[in-house]
């Protein structure tokens, strides 16, 4: 018999109960709670009298809603419907007994900025929230998926879900980066090789010399977008980069069941026998500075190449597929990507909006300015903490000198639900995950890219190529 | 929960890749604290020509006569036939409810999302993969004659074209028999309390930090 995947150990861990038909009944260890996806089913629990099973094991916290201009924040929110919302959420959390951050505890932040913060996401865990990217956490060696309102209220209810296995994939990424291209290259430049239902139906587990090289930070930002490849769980195993950035934080356990966690822990990786059901090799050198430029993450090319042409595509959906993405971006094919030019620049959300990130965004600003035609940069940290750590460096003032808007935590204009937004045909370079149509606001044209880029293009007020800026 | 037994319907084409779930559903609606009232503003960009807004009154918008769903008999549909991917990126169930709103009962594409899939059975909608060509077939079909009509046999796992023809698909046997009784997933996990507690009380002894 071969191996087990890590996935596959991470599964049969928290199978309570399995069906004739393979259908589990999974434990879950965390369930992270944010003010969108959740109303509906603390309602559905109160229609039905339902008490949590464990109160303890859920964490909430708004974020999607949330103003991050800093005077909104502390007057309160003024969108009355935005408002409502995260009302509602302090309010069922106090009544179900969960721990809340609210909108004004220095630890509120991004969801899945926050559960890694505070050692709330360990290694092993199944770890589910109402949001397609908790696919974040899996860089802990955890199994965690993003699910649907319903599902909230199962877990809510019974501290399970109904699951069944997924199939393995590993995607290898192996020797150096060069330097100027980051975790968001890399996961970029997979999402265009195995395109954006390439991993449908998997979980993956990334793997490889560039992956474990990464710091947390960067293993975050790799395992987030691993649902824009389709696939609901993203995977790195557990080593010492892991197991350093969980000791000490406040959800993490301490002195004897430390140890005992930590040798638990450290089987979580793939046997050397596991069998995967599919494998892709990735080289690392090869990876360049990605920029989208359509309107799906797999619409994405090198900053040093040009956009596409639907003519050259053979594939007939594709192809006019790609004559409505270049349609709405409002772009020609041919043209060089780093001759496209900018109106704003978001730097901010789950995939970019961590310590790391804002240092490299910071490394590259070096005393510049914004470029005269971007209207608006914004600088939104994952969380309170997040934001003070850059403060203590120094960073916010870099990036207010040079012109960006210095915000408090939240989602912000990766989705554009508050008042963060783009004008119909504004053009964005993006440190998001998304780039559908009308993602950012209405008409909006967004471009994804990683947070060094984004302040090259800021600076240079259209796209460039970081590695010789 | 509705069952879903056997459904006939007018089936609507939307004929592009990858539709997400911020297109079915844009997310300023995601601000409801309800899960009812998103019919009207399903695929709200594409239906309307000027911005929307939570509480608005769509009749004073300007409708997208282009826009399939817009274009008679299509506001009866019951049935969506649509491309690869379909439900792709964020996990909103508002997604689902939106097309349950305006009258959908399944949605038919050659692939899916996996969570939007997962969704779907847990409001009472049935997706149906099937083969592309298969799908391609099915435009061709819904293309050629406005008002086409599928019916949709859960039981037996068959769709019946108005030819009279009969194209089989798959389904999960535990799916389909919640589906088919409009069985709550709660109420059938609470069953298994005894299993779930016993698992609790292992894992305090083999992952204590865990609790
Ligand atoms: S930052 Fe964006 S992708 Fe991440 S949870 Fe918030 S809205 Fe979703």
């Amino acid at each position: 018999m071969s191996g087990k995947t890590l996935y596959d150990k991470l599964f049969d861990a928290h199978v309570v109960r399995t069906e004739d038909d393979g259908t589990a009944l999974l434990y879950i260890d965390r369930h992270l709670v944010h003010e969108v996806t959740s109303p509906q089913a603390f309602e559905g629990l109160r229609l039905a009298n339902r008490q949590p099973w464990r109160a303890d094991a859920a964490l909430a916290v708004p974020d999607h809603n949330v103003p991050t201009d800093v005077a909104e924040r502390a007057k309160g929110i003024t969108d009355p419907v935005a408002k409502k919302q995260v009302e509602a959420l302090d309010n069922n959390a106090r009544e179900f007994g969960i721990t809340e951050f609210d909108m004004n505890d220095i630890r509120q932040g991004i969801v899945h900025v926050i559960g890694p913060e505070q050692g709330a996401t360990l290694p092993g865990m199944t770890l589910v929230c109402g949001d397609s990217h908790t696919a974040t956490h899996g860089a802990f060696g955890a199994m965690a998926f993003g699910i649907g309102t319903s599902e909230v209220e199962h877990v809510l209810a019974t501290q399970c879900l109904i699951q069944k296995k997924m199939k393995n994939m590993r995607i290898n990424v192996e020797g150096t980066l060069g330097t100027g291209v980051t975790a968001k290259d890399i996961v970029l430049a997979i999402i265009g090789e195995i395109g954006t239902a390439g991993g449908t139906g998997y979980a993956i587990e990334f793997a490889g010399s560039a992956i474990r090289g990464l710091s947390m930070d960067g293993r975050m930002t790799i395992c987030n977008m691993a649902i824009e490849a389709g696939a609901r769980v993203g995977l790195v195993a557990v080593d010492q980069t892991t197991i350093d950035y969980v000791k000490g934080r406040p959800y993490a356990p301490k002195a004897e069941l430390w140890e005992r966690a930590v040798a638990a822990w450290s089987a979580l990786v793939s046997d050397d026998d596991a069998k995967f059901d599919s494998e892709i090799m990735l080289d690392a050198a090869s990876i360049k500075p990605q920029v989208t430029w359509g309107t799906s993450p797999e619409m994405v090319v090198a900053i040093d190449d040009t956009v596409p042409d639907p003519a050259q595509e053979s594939d007939e959906v594709k192809s006019s597929g790609m004559e409505k993405a270049l349609d709405y971006m409002g772009l020609k094919a041919g043209t060089p990507m780093n001759e496209i030019s900018i109106d704003k620049v978001f730097i901010g959300s789950c995939t970019n909006s961590r310590l790391e990130d804002l240092q490299e965004a910071a490394k590259v600003i070096n005393g510049r300015k914004l470029a005269e035609n971007v209207k608006l940069a914004l600088v939104v940290p994952g969380s309170g903490l997040i934001k003070q750590q850059a403060e203590q460096q120094g960073l916010d003032k870099i990036f207010s000198d040079a012109g960006f808007e210095w915000r408090e935590p939240g989602c912000s204009m990766c989705l554009a639900m508050n008042a963060d937004r783009l004008e119909a045909g504004e053009r964005c370079a993006s440190t998001s995950n998304r780039n559908f149509e009308g993602r950012q606001g209405q008409g909006s044209r967004t471009h994804l890219v990683s947070p060094a880029m984004a302040a090259a293009a800021a600076i240079a007020g259209h796209f460039v190529d970081v590695r010789n800026f | 929960m509705e069952k879903f037994t056997t459904v006939t319907g007018i089936v609507a084409p939307l004929d592009r890749p990858n539709v997400d779930t911020d297109a079915i559903i844009p997310k300023q609606y995601l601000k409801s604290i309800k899960r009812s009232g998103f019919g009207p503003n399903a695929f709200d960009d594409w239906r309307y020509l000027d911005p929307g807004e939570p509480d608005m009154d769509n009749r004073s918008r300007r409708v997208n006569k282009d826009f399939v769903l817009n274009q008679q008999p299509y506001e009866q549909a019951v049935i969506l036939l649509a491309r690869e991917n379909f439900g792709c990126g964020s996990s909103r169930e508002h997604a689902v409810w939106a097309l349950e709103d305006f009258g959908f009962r399944a949605v038919i594409a050659p692939s899916f999302a996996d969570i939007f899939f997962n969704n779907s059975f847990k409001n009472g909608m049935l997706p149906i993969a099937l083969d592309a060509n298969v799908v391609e077939d099915l435009f061709n079909k819904v293309n050629g004659k406005k008002g086409y009509q599928l019916t949709i046999d859960l039981a037996s796992q068959k769709i019946i074209t108005e030819e009279g023809d009969e194209i089989e698909f798959d389904v999960d046997e535990f799916r389909k028999y919640c589906l088919l009784n409009g069985l709550d997933d709660i109420g059938l996990t609470l069953n298994h309390a005894d299993d779930i507690r016993a698992y609790e009380e292992q894992r305090k002894q083999s992952a204590p930090w865990l609790f």
